[in-house]
């Protein structure tokens, strides 16, 4: 199976690499997937006064697809509201990345990272958790 | 050195210049059939395969009566335990494999199993290598065959195949191996170790693809199996259908050349997977799978912790490994026989293999530790996993968010 140029692309150089301060209360984490899985994904956003994220970093754990479908969310997650963020939808992904169907799960995964992320954020600073309405598993 | 690298001989290897010579004139000359008894056509290509079977026989100490032709080892595997287990029905229904064993086996093994037979998969210990107490606690006045690879694919570790087959023969059943990693790359002789039934392939042993063999033992015990392709009784009724010539021919040669030169082939391997290995395990937290004493010369196994293997092999981009990881198979579950030596998921995922093969050079082991570790290196740098290591958070007490 060969990779999409950009897979490749992102898997070579990935975008916003890093870790942000945890403990931060603009900073949200979320950290999705199971080493024993083979795919862990930890996805971080900053948040300024306008609920618009200026910053955010990934680490993950896993295959060339994961990889990348957690670099390209930083990216578009950067400059982005957080309703707007909120709604990236993992099939976004799947066509931006031309990821073929055995790697849809990577892209769940950088979905589910965001909400995770976003909801880590929320519940800091008082507000309720989003319930997750779907997933193409 | 041309780029990639070729690392993964253990899943087929190039074919040797000198086999592909022996082959051709048994193309477009010598193209008869070696059935046809009437005509110089027919008689040239019997006179190949009669030759290439001599070959064949004598790098395993074989009569050449004793080898049967066939695709592959799937074949001679598939034959070897579907025959055994028809022809000696009266005598019982068990059969006694082990966990790490080929698929080739395990599903043929399966496939009995619906048809009445009772099958014991013997577990592994942690090394890979098999507990011999637990053979001989399986085995039972029913059991008409034992069998267990030689070499394993994954990992390299040979298992002790004289004495299992010395606890098969003490209890009246037959021991059947699958040497397809082994067979020309360590000495394997059917009388000394005990061998009633092997399946072997010539495509990793640096001959063509879509032949094999399956030794067959005709003396003390004569063993038979009932053929499972019907048609025109070839190979002494084992195995019907036009033979393979220029194949058969060319896994002639391969076994010839094996034979020759797999002393000085081992040695030089046995030392460049050695330099690979230490290179390679003075990475932080990385580990070579299975027993290193008893393994194949050209085979090492290493996982990466806190990195996922297709990941790594992604940029080992000059380099042609396999991993165990579930990413590289459909099925997304990682090696079944990484998971067998007691191996956590995780460590799975993270594993690496090295095949190493008679072309493979010392500049391009160097190459490959090179490269292997800066691909390591890279992938720790974004892993999130190594991260929490480097933290000293135990990832064993981490709550997963399981997908």
């Amino acid at each position: 199976m060969a990779y999409s140029d950009k897979v490749i692309d992102h898997y070579t150089n990935p975008r916003n690499v890093g870790t942000l301060d945890k403990s931060k209360n603009n900073v949200g984490t979320g950290l999705v997937g199971a080493p024993e899985c083979g795919d862990v994904m930890r996805l971080q956003i900053e948040v300024d006064s306008n609920n618009v994220i200026t910053d955010a970093k990934f680490k993950t754990f896993g295959c060339g697809s994961a990889i990348a479908s957690s670099s390209l969310a930083t990216e578009w997650l950067k400059g982005k509201s957080i309703d707007d963020a909120i709604t990236i939808d993992n099939m976004d992904i799947v066509e931006e990345l031309a990821l073929p169907p055995v790697k849809i799960h990577c892209s769940v995964l950088a979905e589910d990272a965001i909400k995770a992320a976003i909801n880590d954020y929320r519940v800091k600073n008082g507000l309720a958790p989003i319930e997750s309405e779907k997933s193409h598993h | 050195m041309k780029l990639p690298l070729y690392f993964d001989n253990n899943a087929t290897t190039p074919m040797d210049p000198r086999v592909l010579e022996a082959m051709l004139p048994y193309f477009t000359e010598k193209f008869g059939n070696s059935a046809s008894r009437n005509h110089a056509f027919g008689w040239a290509a019997e006179e190949g395969v009669d030759y290439a079977r001599e070959q064949v026989a004598q790098l395993i100490g074989a009569n050449e009566k004793e080898i049967i032709f066939t695709s592959g080892a799937t074949e001679g595997d598939n034959l070897g335990i579907k025959g055994v287990f028809e022809m000696y029905q009266d005598k019982g229904n068990h059969i006694i494999t082990c966990v790490t064993e080929h698929k080739a086996v395990l599903d043929t093994c399966k496939h009995l199993e619906k048809l009445g037979a009772q099958v014991t998969y013997l577990p592994v210990k942690e090394d890979g290598l098999l507990d011999l107490a637990l053979l001989e606690a399986a085995m039972t006045p029913q059991t008409i065959l034992v069998c267990i690879m030689y070499g394993n694919n994954e990992i390299g570790v040979i298992q002790p195949v004289k004495e299992i087959a010395d606890i098969a023969h003490k209890h009246g059943a037959l021991f059947m191996t699958d040497a397809t990693q082994t067979v020309g790359k360590i000495p394997v002789n059917v009388d000394e170790d005990g061998i009633d039934l092997m399946a072997f392939t010539a495509h990793k042993m640096y001959g063509p693809k879509g032949v094999g063999a399956l030794y067959v033992r005709r003396k003390n015990p004569r063993v038979k199996v009932t053929a499972q392709l019907d048609g025109g009784g070839h190979e002494r009724g084992m195995r019907s259908g036009t033979l393979n010539v220029a194949g058969i021919v060319g896994f002639g040669k391969a076994c010839e050349l094996c034979r020759l030169e797999m002393d000085k082939d081992a040695k030089r391997l046995s030392a460049l997977r050695d330099k690979l290995q230490s290179s390679l395990t003075v990475l932080e937290e990385s580990y070579v799978n299975g027993n290193v004493a008893n393994r194949l010369p050209h085979t090492a196994n290493i996982s990466f912790k806190y990195v996922e293997g297709e990941g790594l092999m992604m940029a080992m981009k000059d380099l042609a490994v396999s991993s165990g990881s579930a990413c590289t198979s459909a099925s997304l579950e990682p090696s079944y026989v990484l998971k067998s030596l007691g191996l956590s998921d995780d460590l799975a995922h993270s594993s690496i293999r090295f095949g190493l093969g008679r072309f493979t050079t010392d500049e391009e082991v160097d190459f490959a530790i090179e490269q292997t570790k800066h691909a390591v290196n890279h992938l720790r740098e974004l892993s999130p996993l190594w991260e929490m290591f480097k933290e000293g958070i135990d990832l064993d007490k981490v709550e997963w968010v399981e997908h």
